[in-house]
């Protein structure tokens, strides 16, 4: 018997949300950017459900979760990246602190 | 070279000397008279060959010189000029060429060739005499050469070319611009010595009162081209073209079209020929050097007014017959005529000016031209016009060399408050100067019309005998009345400068002028003598058919109807011989004596101020050209209504710019679109700038946030 579908984007659902609280609760950048993952990774697990369940023939589900992954992996290259240099000039990854464009 | 090829030619070199001299030799003094009187000889010599051609032909009145060509394409016709020697014109060019050339001469003297520069002499200003020390250390005044005088003879030569243009024309348009070229020669020469006032007064009294005549003449020309579609003489001249004139009604004053037309030219006469009433500029016209004033006087300005309404007489007289009354423009011309004849005579017998003297002669004299043209006395108008033109200029070149004498005497003594042209100064000048005096007799003698030797006799006698002959009575008596008085202060004239004893040092001291001024003097007293002898009446006492009447069968077959001699009556001629011999008597007899003005009986304010009529010019046209020139055309013209209308406009757009500024520019551009638009930025930039807190998961929040409700709003509103 197989599982259905609503149970994959109940899940989906679960973890872009916990991704999302991930983002707008911790103050480490670090961590933010733990929770962008996961909310993209429930993004994927989202599109690999829909083009199982919806329409197998066709391969776009597949090949947008891998774009995903791939566009993912540079985001996080990037985004340590830049937490790095942060930490480098202000020796912290704390976001909050990282406030020179407020007013 | 034919004839033709000549006549066209003969105005060309006076006009090359003049360029010549403007352009290149104006600083060389000998240069230049030589280039003048060269000219004028050569012009001479082309007249005089002319004129012996025109001697030659038979019938020369029919067989004219003439050539045209097309000048301007008038629609499907042309505008011819050309050139015209038909026996008035063949005789005017006659004495044209020998006054001018004499005079041309003259001038050389009168300027004082070869004498040093002058101490202070200044251009604009007559010379005023040298100092030169002789071997023995004395030192001397002499006279002093012109400072300007290349441009003397420059002006000359254009004057000369006016002339001669004129007298070669076939058409009133040709003759119309020598006429001009004249007019400004005159302004110029008159005005030669310009730092004096009176000179540019005089200059400017000449150009505008001739000025005012050649504007009617214009209109007489215009006129008469549109009226017959040419120009040309001969054209005007048939018999159908003069008909349809003189049959053309006009609604000016009920004159016929050929009638208003000559009228309209004769107008132009007045101004030129100075007829009373634009008299006014020519006794001025004294303020020149004397060479000028005998060219204007005898061989060309005046001259030339005299030959243009002689020249179109036929026009004149069309509709008219010898031994009718004369048709209305004709007597107006024989009024004018013989009122001015003995008006200016009048005035000629108070003048103390011995060149003012001749120059209201000579007013008096073309007023004998014109009356006799106005009573139908075409051949005796000429022949008169000829032989005054000989002893006019004579006299005037005689009065030259009696005023270079006396500025001798003033010089020798240094008295220079002594007026040499005063007649009153001079005196005994007979034994100082015995050619000058006998020349001048002569002159004065053919200007009187001293019986049968002077050529002015025959012209006067004839003028006289055609008013006696035609029944004018009134112009012969005036005339008559004319020619007394001329004789009478021509001998006033003649007796107080050159007979008793010098009345002062001056004329004690005068000198005989040097040959370049006598030698004219001498050859034109042969003409102011022998001229007249080719026209002595056929049925004259005594003499009469000894000689033919030449001039008469000469000038008579230029108009279409040979006019005939007038009928030989002895009352004009007991008349003319009287009023010669008694008024010539009489002067003498009054003025033998006279030392002063004090003694002199006709120093009536009313003469010498020649009846008021400058005065009264002044009053009616010269103050009020000022007044309106001033009044209306400066204070109100100008400064009110012109300026005014420039200020309102000013004003106007003054005021719309600041209605623009303070209603439109300032508040609705400046302070609500510009100043508005970045108030409404900057406010809106202040309050938004307080979500801009800098926290990452505020910015979080809020995005979610909107999408939320984005998301809830669509769902609700969409889905």
């Amino acid at each position: 018997m197989s599982i259905p579908l609503s149970w994959y984007l109940v899940l989906s659902a679960a973890l872009f949300s916990i991704g999302l609280f991930g983002v707008l609760s911790r103050k480490n950048a670090i961590a933010i950017l733990l929770g962008v993952e996961l909310m993209l990774n429930a993004v994927n697990i989202n599109l690999v459900a829909f083009w199982r369940y919806l329409d197998p023939v066709q391969m776009a589900g597949q090949v947008f979760a891998i774009i995903v992954f791939a566009v993912a992996a540079a985001e996080v290259a990037v985004g340590l990246a830049l937490i790095i240099s942060v930490y480098r000039r202000r020796k912290t990854v704390i976001a909050d602190e990282v406030d020179l464009m407020k007013w | 070279m034919t004839t033709e090829t000549i006549i066209w030619l003969l105005p060309l070199p006076p006009l090359l000397a003049f360029f010549l001299i403007v352009l290149f030799t104006n600083k060389h003094k000998a240069l230049s008279h030589s280039l003048a009187v060269g000219a004028a000889g050569l012009s001479w010599l082309g007249s005089m060959l002319v004129f012996a051609r025109a001697l030659g032909v038979h019938e020369f009145g029919k067989e004219v010189f003439e050539s045209t060509f097309n000048w301007l394409p008038t629609g499907g016709t042309w505008l011819k000029i050309g050139v015209l020697i038909d026996p008035l014109s063949a005789v005017t060019l006659f004495f044209v060429a020998w006054t001018v050339l004499m005079i041309f001469i003259y001038s050389i003297g009168y300027h004082n060739f070869g004498q040093p520069k002058g101490d202070h002499d200044r251009a604009g200003l007559p010379p005023h005499g040298a100092t030169v020390t002789d071997e023995k250390g004395h030192k001397h005044s002499v006279p002093s050469i012109e400072p300007m005088y290349s441009r003397f003879f420059a002006f000359i030569g254009l004057f000369a070319f006016g002339m001669y243009t004129l007298v070669v024309s076939n058409n009133l348009l040709t003759l119309f611009v020598g006429w001009e070229i004249m007019g400004l020669c005159s302004y110029l020469l008159i005005g030669f010595w310009y730092g004096k006032e009176s000179a540019r007064n005089a200059a400017i009294k000449a150009f505008i009162t001739t000025r005012v005549g050649d504007v009617f003449m214009l209109l007489g020309i215009a006129f008469l081209y549109s009226a017959t579609g040419t120009l040309s003489f001969r054209e005007i001249f048939r018999p159908e073209v003069l008909q349809a004139l003189a049959t053309t009604v006009t609604p000016f004053f009920g004159l016929s079209a050929a009638g208003f037309i000559g009228l309209l030219l004769f107008i132009g006469t007045i101004g030129k020929s100075a007829q009373w009433p634009l008299h006014v500029w020519l006794p001025d016209a004294m303020e020149g050097p004397t060479p000028v004033s005998a060219m204007i006087h005898a061989a060309t300005m005046v001259s030339a007014g005299v030959y243009m309404i002689i020249r179109m007489f036929p026009l004149i007289s069309a509709g008219w017959e010898p031994g009718t009354p004369l048709n209305p423009t004709m007597s107006i011309i024989a009024f004018i005529g013989a009122f001015t004849a003995l008006f200016a005579a009048t005035i000629a017998l108070a003048q103390n000016d011995i060149k003012r003297v001749l120059a209201y002669s000579t007013i008096s004299q073309l007023g004998y031209m014109v009356a006799a043209l106005g009573i139908g006395a075409y051949v005796a108008a000429a022949f008169h016009l000829i032989t005054h033109a000989f002893f006019k200029a004579l006299l005037f070149l005689g009065s030259g060399s009696v005023i270079h004498g006396m500025e001798h005497g003033v010089l020798h003594t240094g008295d220079h408050s002594v007026d040499p042209q005063n007649m009153f100064n001079m005196g005994g000048l007979r034994k100082k100067m015995p050619i000058t005096f006998w020349t001048f007799l002569i002159g004065g003698f053919a200007l009187s019309g001293f019986p049968v030797l002077t050529a002015g006799f025959w012209s006067k006698d004839e003028i006289l005998a055609d008013a006696f002959g035609r029944g004018h009575w009134a112009v012969f008596a005036t005339l008559a009345l004319a020619a007394f008085l001329t004789a009478f202060y021509t001998m006033r004239q003649i007796t107080l400068t050159f007979l008793g004893g010098p009345r002062t040092k001056e004329a004690e001291h005068a000198k005989e002028t040097p040959w370049t001024m006598t030698l004219p003097l001498v050859i034109l007293s042969v003409f102011a003598v022998g001229f007249g002898w080719v026209g002595i009446p056929e049925h004259f006492p005594l003499i009469g058919g000894l000689l033919p009447n030449w001039f008469h069968e000469f000038i008579g077959p230029t108009l279409a109807e040979v006019p005939e001699a007038a009928p030989f009556s002895l009352w004009p001629l007991l008349t003319s011989l009287c009023v010669a011999v008694g008024g010539l008597f009489f002067g003498w007899l009054v003025y033998r004596k006279v030392k002063s003005p004090k003694q002199d009986f006709l120093q009536i304010p009313l003469l010498k101020n020649k009846y008021y009529f400058d005065e009264a010019y002044d009053f009616l046209f010269v103050r009020p050209a000022y007044w309106i020139a001033e009044t209306f055309t400066y204070l109100f013209m100008d400064r009110a209504v012109i300026d005014g209308i420039l200020h309102t406009v000013g004003r106007a757009a003054l005021g719309l710019g600041s209605f623009l500024r303070n209603y439109i520019d300032k508040p609705v551009i400046n302070e609500f679109i510009g100043d508005g638009t970045g108030n409404v930025v900057k406010k809106a930039g202040s309050s938004l700038r307080r979500i801009q807190v800098g926290r990452i998961q505020a910015y979080m929040i809020a995005s979610l946030t909107v999408i939320v409700i984005v998301a809830v709003a669509y769902y609700l509103l969409v889905v």
